[in-house]
């Protein structure tokens, strides 16, 4: 796999605001999302998630449609605000499945992350767009016998 | 519950390099260049490209340092060729951030399915 997005999904047996409760109430993030959770669900809303071992990552909440949208934006390193370049964008889609409930799941920006990361300011926009395609094409050419 | 932390090894400080590096058309360009052709100097590379050899040779530098192409002297040319370290860093990196959704989603499944 080669691409700077990552994109999973479940099915649960549970209704739809079932789902969304335990997306989005912190007692039960908690549990599934780290050991500790302040969440305070509106757009703009501060949010934290804290591993015991590994420190409080801090988001922001971006958007809440109750009950089948809900995203943040949230900090790549422990103590660090959720900003551009500094984060991934998570975005979760409920949707009722006679089975219950299709939860996906979609967390973006890798690849504008690591740019920053390695302080290159100068990769514009339009050159970060498309690059995961061709790293994939890339990586298939480098690892054919060479001629 | 236990649940998993975020994916730190490589974290993207290690991986910002070579993503940065991937980051850059011409780069691209140069690698996919590499790639078809096996090997080739820098001279031989901007032929190719509407770049200076100079800056293909500052591309290729960078490219070096990100792990994604070698050098190799041969007489008095240096020729490149494609290292595939690099991106199987960056896959690898990902498939462990899959794999930690994967499990925080079963967590999620299991709490929703439970009747509390």
């Amino acid at each position: 796999m080669a691409q700077d997005w990552i994109e999973r999904e479940v099915l649960i047996d549970a209704s739809r605001e079932r789902v969304w409760a335990v997306l989005t109430e912190a007692g039960h993030v908690a549990r599934w999302f780290g050991n500790t959770a302040e969440l305070d669900l509106r757009p703009g809303g501060k949010a934290a998630f804290g591993w015991t071992e590994d420190g409080v990552f801090q988001a922001v909440v971006e958007r809440v449609d109750a009950p089948s949208v809900f995203s943040y934006r949230w900090a790549r390193e422990a103590g660090s605000e959720p900003g551009t370049g500094t984060s991934t964008l998570v975005e979760f889609t409920l949707t009722e499945v006679p089975a219950g409930t299709l939860l996906r799941v979609v967390e973006t920006g890798f690849a504008s992350l690591a740019v920053s990361a390695a302080d290159q300011a100068t990769a514009a926009e339009e050159n970060t767009q498309g690059w995961t395609d061709e790293l994939a094409e890339l990586k298939q050419y480098a690892e054919r016998p060479a001629p | 519950m236990s649940s998993p932390r975020p994916g730190r090894e490589p974290g993207p400080a290690e991986l910002g390099v070579v993503l940065a590096a991937m980051a850059d058309a011409t780069r691209r360009q140069l690698l996919a260049a590499l790639a078809s052709a096996g090997s080739a100097t820098a001279t031989e590379l901007a032929g190719g490209l509407p770049v200076t050899r100079q800056a293909v040779a500052k591309h290729l530098a960078v490219l070096k340092r990100a792990g994604l192409v070698t050098s190799e002297r041969h007489g008095r040319d240096v020729r490149f060729a494609v290292q595939t370290g690099g991106l199987t860093k960056i896959a690898g990196w990902l498939e462990q951030l899959v794999a930690e959704w994967d499990t925080r989603l079963a967590a999620i499944k299991q709490i929703a399915e439970a009747r509390d």
